[in-house]
């Protein structure tokens, strides 16, 4: 990994680039946690996009726009937002179709996130909240590719103009 | 007086303090790094008041992003302030 950060002199130091590269992967796990247990902990969709985000803004930070635009451009990144806002419409009219109202729950019951909890406090259980996580997923996707874009879109007009 | 309500008069004051001093500096990223400072405080703040969920937003937003936005502007631009 060394020989091919300290090829591209754009960004920060090399020490930068690989702690930055190491610790990535851990901080999209976290936002990953974070979006998954929207319906049991404090979070959710838009609070764990804003950390994947955030780790995609250090990348941009420590690696310099141009090389993080040809691993993630915008293209891409507007392609996984309006991926993320297309799941949440079609979840929200099947509830229409599948039972009476929009984004209505029809998941309860079911084998995909449809098991109804104890009454009373549990250690986390996941696979409960029908539509919820989805939902949740759904926003979580939206917000890393919108936040990060506009953050991308930002610094690689600062560096035409130069 | 207990350790919670000695919390809550120090950290909104160093809350105000770091705010005050990010006015007052000439070199920009300085300042930038005061306000990244202001919303990690204010995120504190917002946590033991209870709100966790907007905690979690606040220091995503306030201290990751908007820092890196700001910090973009300032490669863009001049770094210290220049007086009129």
């Amino acid at each position: 990994m060394s020989e091919k950060t300290n090829g591209n002199s754009e960004g920060l130091s090399p020490i930068v680039k690989v702690i930055s590269g190491m610790i990535f992967p851990f901080i999209m796990i976290f936002s990953f946690y974070v979006i998954m247990h929207g319906h049991l902990t404090p979070g959710g969709g838009f609070q764990g996009g804003a950390i994947g985000a955030s780790a995609i803004v250090m990348l941009i930070v420590a690696f310099g726009a141009r090389h993080t635009e040809k691993r993630a451009g915008e293209e891409k990144l507007s392609l996984f937002e309006s991926i993320g806002g297309t799941l949440f419409i079609l979840v929200a009219i099947l509830g229409f179709i599948m039972a009476a109202t929009f984004m209505s729950n029809f998941l309860v019951g079911s084998a995909i996130f449809g098991e109804i909890p104890p009454f009373g406090s549990n250690p986390g259980i996941l696979n409960t909240g029908g539509i919820l996580p989805i939902l949740n997923f759904a926003v979580g996707m939206k917000v890393i590719g919108g936040l990060s874009a506009v953050v991308l879109a930002m610094a690689l007009v600062s560096k035409e103009d130069d | 007086m207990t350790m919670i309500e000695i919390i809550h008069i120090v950290l909104p004051v160093l809350l105000i303090a770091s705010a005050i001093v990010a006015v007052l500096f000439k070199d920009l990223l300085a300042s930038a790094i005061s306000l990244a400072v202001m919303s990690l405080l204010l995120s504190l703040e917002f946590y033991i008041l209870e709100a966790p969920d907007v905690a979690i937003a606040e220091a995503g937003i306030g201290a990751c992003i908007t820092t890196a936005i700001i910090i973009v502007a300032i490669k863009k631009t001049e770094r210290m302030e220049v007086e009129e």
